[in-house]
């Protein structure tokens, strides 16, 4: 496979490892190990509370992957209001078909308005497309305002995790890296900082008060944008979003074409799923919607940047397009067993977690070795299809990329058609079966995902289509969820070396 | 080939499998949830507000149109806030005891000075008593978006029970999209150390409720 396939320019770093390696050093240490465990298991039992309040949530989440199914379906029309929508309501809408024209739209913008520096608030598709680094080698200067981001930019870091990047970090490193860094970006940390969290968000608050409330260009993503009205969302907890969206005279939004919905109705659901599946709260503290630009309050100046960068490669998988529904909840982070031990950074990418072992290697094609070893970062235990709110079945993905790595096969890649070799003997096999050694010689990350599988996953019996037999066997891959991968592992091991997977 | 052509071609390229849903959309997606969760009577559904909002942090009280004035006085004075920002159409009433300097919040206000004062007082477009969320929508009780985010105290009144509504779902229908819309739900919040809700970064500190009624 040809090193042309990948797709984001920013990432992953050229020689990181495939997962199986990467994985191993995060099961080594202890601290990062218990940080995760203990993330973890908080949010999963408050997650299943919030949930449980709402009878209807299988109605909910029926509703979700319904709307979002339809709308990926017909996506280039709602893509066409959306701009009719967000022009006619003051905003200026860009199209950026990859990482590189997107950020060379932003950095244009920002240049226009005479600043060199902005305030960000989180936003997965600006780490996606390294949005920083670029604005950095413009000499523009970018903060990020999420706590758990200045986390991660203090501690010259990479996230780890979708919704709380900086989860690998507990608080006593998190007060280190404040007493350490803050002073060279700007307010120092208080004398005498303790560890305790209301101390570290108060540093916070007062390290970025003097930037927001300078800032003239504020950079964001949206969480929805609704086709109909013009309206993009933003769902946060801080209070930085909304300083970010309010404050400055100009604000850009960089977005996925996929977080496109219908209409203003819509949200109903979404903002019932979303906050209860990712912070496990009824509502999240701050919603901001708003639709171009409104006089007297807020930026005089809205510009949307709709984003390509490998959707649409996605959306022309049948099978690999539900990918493109994900909400970015993280609860399938939250309760993969595989996460839990690994933690984000294996992963190699800004998507980690089962969400991540499906989306990066589609988004970014399968030509190098972590996005070749991403589908088989799984046990197939089916406790990310389980909670997600749009029901995406992780699992069903896993299988196919599997397939698509180990045997080869028709895709597209930056709108064209191609035809990718079986990885056999590659590389790219290599790292897959090492990352099933991984796996298989983990036996607690197999039997925590089978006993969660077993309290939690409903039967959809079905058997994989084509040539996904060869990994489901006969049996129904979903009510039994780590079977396939046994045997698959057993039948390539009782094969020599290297001839291996799947043939 | 414009980027926009480029993108939109690739999407109707990746769709050629798909046959087109030309129905109306509400078919194609189908609502199979309730409108609102369980039976209440209207005085239930302000109860259950104002037990959401407090379990998020928010201070609730309760005062008839009467009382109101020397509620919000009494308010301010416990936190000894002399400066409080006015939105331009707050009835003026609601300040009329409260021995306080009032800030308009006027176009050429830097957010600097926004940041000295001590207090806010806002209306409100619509409350959620499910979720224990109050909506501003930026009308002239309730002022540019701003006024509430930036000072650390916001004393935010709801209407009971005509501003109260049952659910999410409710409360959409009742919003104009047009408007500049803030959700608020508790006071700012984190959990981005160890996955725990702390109250307090960046937006207010210390959120109010006033149910009026
Ligand atoms: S895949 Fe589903 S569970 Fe995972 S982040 Fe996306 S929406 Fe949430």
């Amino acid at each position: 496979m040809s090193r042309t396939f990948v797709g984001m320019p920013a990432s992953p770093p050229p020689a990181h490892p495939a997962f199986p390696k990467a994985a191993r050093d995060a099961v080594r240490n202890p601290t990062l190990r218990e940080n995760l465990r203990h993330a973890t298991h908080t949010i999963r039992a408050k997650r299943a509370k919030a949930v449980a309040e709402l009878s209807d949530w299988a109605g909910l989440r029926e509703a979700g992957r319904r709307i979002k199914d339809h709308t990926l379906h017909h996506l280039d029309r709602y893509l066409e209001q959306l701009e009719e929508s967000v022009t006619a309501a003051g905003g200026t809408v860009h199209w950026a078909a990859d990482a590189e024209e997107a950020n060379r739209i932003v950095a244009a913008l920002v240049k226009e308005t005479g600043e060199s520096e902005v305030v960000k608030v989180k936003s997965m598709a600006t780490q996606e497309i390294g949005l920083n680094e670029a604005l950095e080698a413009e000499g523009i200067r970018a903060y990020e305002t999420d706590l758990a981001e200045l986390i991660v930019q203090l501690g010259k870091d990479r996230p780890s995790h979708i919704l709380v990047p900086a989860i690998h970090r507990n608080r006593g490193e998190i007060r280190d890296i404040f007493r350490a860094e803050m002073g060279a970006w700007g307010r120092p940390a208080p004398e005498g900082l303790s560890d305790t969290p209301a101390e570290l968000a108060e540093a916070a608050r007062l390290h970025l008060r003097e930037k927001f409330l300078r800032a003239k260009v504020g950079i964001s993503g949206a969480n929805f944008m609704v086709a109909e009205t013009g309206t993009l969302v933003v769902v946060e907890s801080e209070g930085n979003g909304r300083m970010c969206l309010t404050l400055p005279e100009t604000l850009i939004s960089v977005v996925g074409i996929e977080k496109v919905v219908p209409t203003w109705r819509d949200l109903e659901v979404f903002l019932q799923t979303l906050p209860r599946s990712s912070t496990a709260e009824r509502m999240n503290p701050y919603t901001s919607m708003w639709t171009g630009t409104t006089d007297g309050d807020g930026p005089r100046t809205f510009h949307l940047v709709l984003l390509d960068n490998g959707r649409t490669d996605t959306l022309a998988d049948r099978v690999g397009r539900q990918a493109l529904r994900c909400i970015r909840c993280s609860a399938c982070l939250n309760v993969c067993p595989v996460y839990e031990r690994a933690g984000g950074h294996a992963y190699g990418s800004v998507y980690p977690g089962p969400i991540g072992a499906i989306l990066s290697p589609q988004l970014r094609g399968t030509a190098s070795e972590i996005d070749a070893s991403l589908p088989y970062a799984s046990t197939l235990c089916g406790a990310c299809y389980e909670v997600c709110p749009v029901a995406i079945d992780i699992p069903e993905v896993l299988v196919h990329l599997r397939e698509r790595v180990v045997q080869g096969g028709p895709a597209v890649r930056r709108g064209d058609k191609v035809v990718l070799k079986p990885a056999k003997g590659h590389a790219a096999e290599r790292a897959a079966m090492r990352a099933a050694r991984w796996a298989f010689t983990h036996p607690g990350a197999l039997r925590a995902g089978q006993r969660l599988a077993s309290r939690t996953r409903r039967l959809h019996p079905r058997a994989l289509p084509g040539p996904g037999r060869a990994w489901s066997g006969t049996r129904d891959l979903p009510a039994v969820p780590a079977e396939p991968f046994r045997d698959w592992w057993q039948r390539t091991q009782g094969e020599s070396g290297e001839q291996g997977a799947g043939k | 080939m414009s980027s926009r052509d480029r993108v939109l071609g690739r999407v109707r390229r990746a769709l050629a499998d798909v046959t087109p849903h030309d129905g109306p959309y509400e078919e194609a997606v189908g609502r199979d949830y309730l409108r609102e969760h369980g039976e209440r009577t209207t005085g239930r559904t302000v109860e259950l507000l104002a037990e959401n909002l407090a379990d998020y942090r928010a201070i609730v009280h309760r005062a008839g149109a009467e009382e109101l004035p020397d509620l919000v006085a009494r308010l301010l004075a416990g936190r000894g806030s002399r400066e409080v920002l006015v939105p331009p159409g707050l009835p003026p009433g609601w300040l009329s005891a409260a021995d306080v300097v009032r800030v308009q919040d006027l176009a050429e206000s830097t957010p600097q000075r926004l940041d000295r004062v001590d207090s806010v007082v806002t209306g409100c477009a619509a409350a959620i008593a499910e979720t224990g969320t109050i909506v501003l929508d930026g009308s002239p009780d309730q002022g540019r978006r701003r006024i509430s985010l930036v000072p650390d105290h916001h004393i935010c009144v709801v209407r009971v029970p005509e501003q109260v509504v049952s659910s999410v779902p409710q409360a959409l229908e009742r919003l104009d999209p047009v408007r500049p819309l803030t959700w608020i739900s508790g006071p700012s919040a984190t959990s981005d150390i160890e996955l725990d809700r702390v109250e307090g970064v960046h937006g207010p500190r210390t959120l109010e409720v006033i149910l009026l009624g």
